[in-house]
């Protein structure tokens, strides 16, 4: 059955926290590319890069309780099968008694292809105007006291009594020992998610389940921790519980925005995993090297980027990072210009490692113009300057190995696009190595280039996500056509892999064109993964 | 800063030749309330630019080397950020400070409080005389904004015996006027032996490779 591989892939995946010598062998003997976690292509040789996520469960599990996942056969080792489609244009997987809410779906799915006006803050804008109304999703949050912190679009302050009606029903339902999660009407979702001293609304015109929302909202949650620690926060709201919070928010509402923007398009954010700017594997290997050998006692993290892209990461033996750190420093990076100026230093929690304390950050660019943009991590509020000397020796010996040179080229030269794949009608695809947890995907192509396509297409990917990590029917494969292209997801214990096809293609071709896409990723590997993860 | 562009490394040791007599260091911090323009001085200070900016995160640093008739001085600049929430981890910066620049923005009067409140706190960590500290009324340009007249700005700098100008680091106006009085007072100030502050000559500049001559007038190219 569908509900099977799901926790098979979870012990799997706890068990292997180191991969041992044994997955290494099957990943090499393995005639088709492994299907076990560790094995897969993408996988790390050594030592795994990042705290091992359950890639969505992990996520969610302190922003609501876990539910039970039935336990199945195993289904991890078989080769990837897709279900028999009903008919054509149609969902492939089982669903009972759900036609209502296909049906349902489908109606909202017109709604989604209106065209949406994205990007800029809009602060001003009329809280009680139709413009207002018509966004996708709304994002507040409130402390416990009804005191407005932010909102996605229109001022707070206009908000006010839209933020007094929501808390009314936070506490109305909590006296009667409800915990509120979610409300549906009129095909929008309120979704509410309480983390004291916190409570943090999402209302949503999309598809996305209620449990996506809540691990969106969990997203900005950790936002705010990591700018502030939890410790700090509990601290002003215990000195004063109306305490304003955007006095300490001030000036950091644009990192909220853009993580909101990054959770509409980054496949990342979606799948808890990071993709790597693709690089001759030895080439990456001579900037690892580089950066590991520029070490001080106070770093904990040396991260290389490529603008949202993975060049290298080292980390101190025995410390990992966790994905929603590493996205949360990526939103840091990716929103404020302030960094293209000289170096910044700047207090940063890490929510995941601990939420009680700040690390500190040294983060600068390699050159004024360029993406590459280096953060280093310490512990140690006055070793600026010591990181500053790690920052100019790992340019040194950059430079000494001619390495420098040639990822300034690599950077200059596009993505791949999906023709290198030569898969007939495939149009894009997302595949993520779940023991690495890196992803990889092609350049997005003509269809989906416009900002309204692309989150369409991520919308897509997202449904297909939240079907395939049901929290009580989760499913090892989905087929779908939709109206404009058809799509396929399958997991394994090893990976996770979201198709898109033109409407051209057939099912049968979509699933020959999963083997022949393992292989080329397999052969890939080298250039599209950090395959040998340095630690220091 | 660093790292503009690579020297061979014939340019490199060049520099340090160059550089080895007589480079001082001074630490400057700027502090003030968010948005006055600490971080559009700053970049007019290092790269003589002036680009849109937002609110500052932790801390940026920067450097310039100005030269005056008898000693290069290599700005270590701390632009602080104005955020509320930074105000914990500011002392580091200005803590052994040489130089504290105290920002407003001279449309804004709640930023000249605020910069009242700065100096008070600045009073308290140092003796007079051993830090020079300056009071900038930024944003010069908009004079039709304005909210806080020259001559407050100036009244409360001569109360206090501080250096005072108005800026714009939008247009420019002053800043390098600016930077060569603080150059000169640091200068005098150690000569005259009051300050405290701990001369160090800076042992190898590989680290500011990419460093280029001020565009501000008096610097010159020749080492001493
Ligand atoms: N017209 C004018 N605008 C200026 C001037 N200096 C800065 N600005 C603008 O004022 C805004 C704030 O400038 P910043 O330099 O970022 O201010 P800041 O003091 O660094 O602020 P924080 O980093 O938040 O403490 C920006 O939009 C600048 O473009 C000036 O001299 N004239
Ligand atoms: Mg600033």
């Amino acid at each position: 059955m569908e509900a099977d591989v799901h926790n098979k892939s979870e012990a799997l995946e706890n068990d292997s926290l180191a991969p041992v010598d044994r997955l290494r062998r099957l990943r090499a003997d393995s005639p088709t590319p492994g299907l076990v976690e560790g094995t897969e292509p993408g996988a790390g040789q050594d030592s795994a890069m990042f705290v091992h996520a359950q890639s969505f469960e992990d996520l969610t599990a302190d922003g609501e309780q876990e539910e039970e996942v039935q336990e199945g056969g195993d289904g991890s080792e078989r080769a990837p099968e897709v279900e028999k489609p009903r008919s054509e244009g149609e969902e492939s997987e089982e669903t009972q008694g759900q036609r209502g809410e296909q049906e349902r779906e489908q109606a909202e799915e017109e709604e989604e292809e209106e065209v949406q006006s994205g990007g800029g803050r809009v602060k001003e804008e009329d809280v009680n105007s139709e413009a207002w109304r018509s966004h996708r999703k709304h994002v507040f949050v409130l402390s416990e006291a009804g005191k407005p912190i932010y909102s996605r679009y229109g001022t707070e302050e206009a908000l006010s009594s839209t933020m007094g009606v929501m808390m009314a029903l936070v506490s109305f339902v909590e006296a009667g020992k409800n915990i509120i999660r979610s409300i549906h009407a009129e095909g929008y979702k309120v979704v509410f998610l309480r983390k004291s001293p916190l409570v943090l609304v999402g209302v949503s015109r999309t598809r996305q389940s209620e449990r996506e929302l809540t691990r969106e909202l969990l997203y900005i949650y950790y936002q705010i921790i990591s700018l502030l620690t939890l410790t700090q926060l509990n601290h002003v709201f215990q000195i004063k519980q109306n305490y304003d919070l955007r006095r300490l928010l001030a000036g950091t509402e644009h990192l909220t925005d853009n993580l909101l923007r990054l959770l509409d398009r980054d496949p990342g954010l979606l799948l808890s995993a990071v993709t790597c700017l693709p690089l001759a594997g030895s080439l990456r290997d001579v900037i690892s090297s580089s950066l590991q050998a520029a070490k001080a006692k106070s770093l904990v993290f040396s991260i290389l980027l490529a603008g949202s892209r993975l060049v290298t990461l080292v980390r101190k033996k025995d410390q990992y990072l966790h994905h929603m750190d590493l996205h949360l420093l990526f939103n840091l990076v990716g929103s404020s210009s302030t960094f293209r100026e000289g170096e910044g230093w700047t207090p940063v929690c890490l929510p995941k490692f601990n939420t009680a304390g700040f690390f500190h950050a040294h983060i600068s660019y390699l050159e004024p113009a360029s993406d590459l943009c280096l953060i280093l991590v310490s512990t140690d509020l006055e070793d600026f300057f010591n990181l500053s000397d790690c920052k100019r020796r790992f340019l040194e010996r950059l430079r000494r190995r001619s390495a420098y040179q040639a990822l300034q080229e690599a950077l200059q030269a596009p993505s791949y696009p999906v023709s290198q794949v030569g898969i007939p009608e495939l149009r894009h695809f997302v595949y993520k190595s779940k023991s690495s947890g890196l992803y990889t995907s092609p350049e997005i192509p003509m269809p989906y280039q416009s900002e309204e396509e692309q989150e369409r297409l991520m919308g897509l990917y997202k449904y297909l996500h939240s079907r395939m990590h049901h929290p009580t029917r989760p499913l090892r494969s989905i087929y779908r056509c939709a109206e404009k292209e058809n799509l396929l997801a399958l997991v394994t214990s090893g990976f996770e892999l979201y198709l898109c096809f033109s409407p051209l293609g057939t099912k049968a071709l979509a699933v020959s064109a999963i083997n022949k896409l393992l292989k080329w990723i397999r052969k890939e590997e080298d250039r599209l993964f950090i395959l040998s993860p340095q630690t220091y | 800063m660093m790292a503009e562009r690579r020297l061979s490394s014939r340019e490199e040791s060049l520099l340090e030749v160059q550089v080895e007599a007589r480079l001082l260091r001074v630490k400057m911090v700027l502090l003030g309330s968010s948005g006055v323009g600490k971080s559009s001085l700053a970049l007019r200070f290092s790269k003589d630019e002036f680009k849109a900016s937002a609110p500052t995160i932790g801390c940026a640093y920067l450097t310039q080397v100005v030269c005056l008739h008898n000693a290069r001085i290599r700005f270590e600049i701390w632009d602080t950020a104005g955020e509320e929430k930074y105000h914990s981890v500011t002392p580091l910066y200005y803590r052994g400070a040489h130089a504290a620049l105290v920002v407003y923005d001279i449309c804004k009067r709640e930023s000249f409080a605020r910069a009242q409140l700065w100096l008070k706190e600045l009073e308290k960590q140092y003796f007079p005389g051993e830090t020079v500290v300056g009071l900038v009324g930024n944003k010069a340009d908009l004079s039709d904004g304005r909210k806080v007249s020259l001559q407050e700005g100036y009244r409360l700098a001569e109360s206090k015996g501080l250096l005072f100008m108005e800026t714009s680091a939008k247009s420019g106006q002053q800043i390098s006027e600016l930077l060569m009085t603080i150059a000169e007072r640091v200068q005098k100030s150690t000569r005259e032996d009051r300050g405290l502050v701990e001369w160090r000559e800076v042992e190898s500049v590989g680290l500011h490779q990419g460093e280029r001559p001020h565009p501000l007038g008096t610097c010159c190219l020749v080492g001493p």
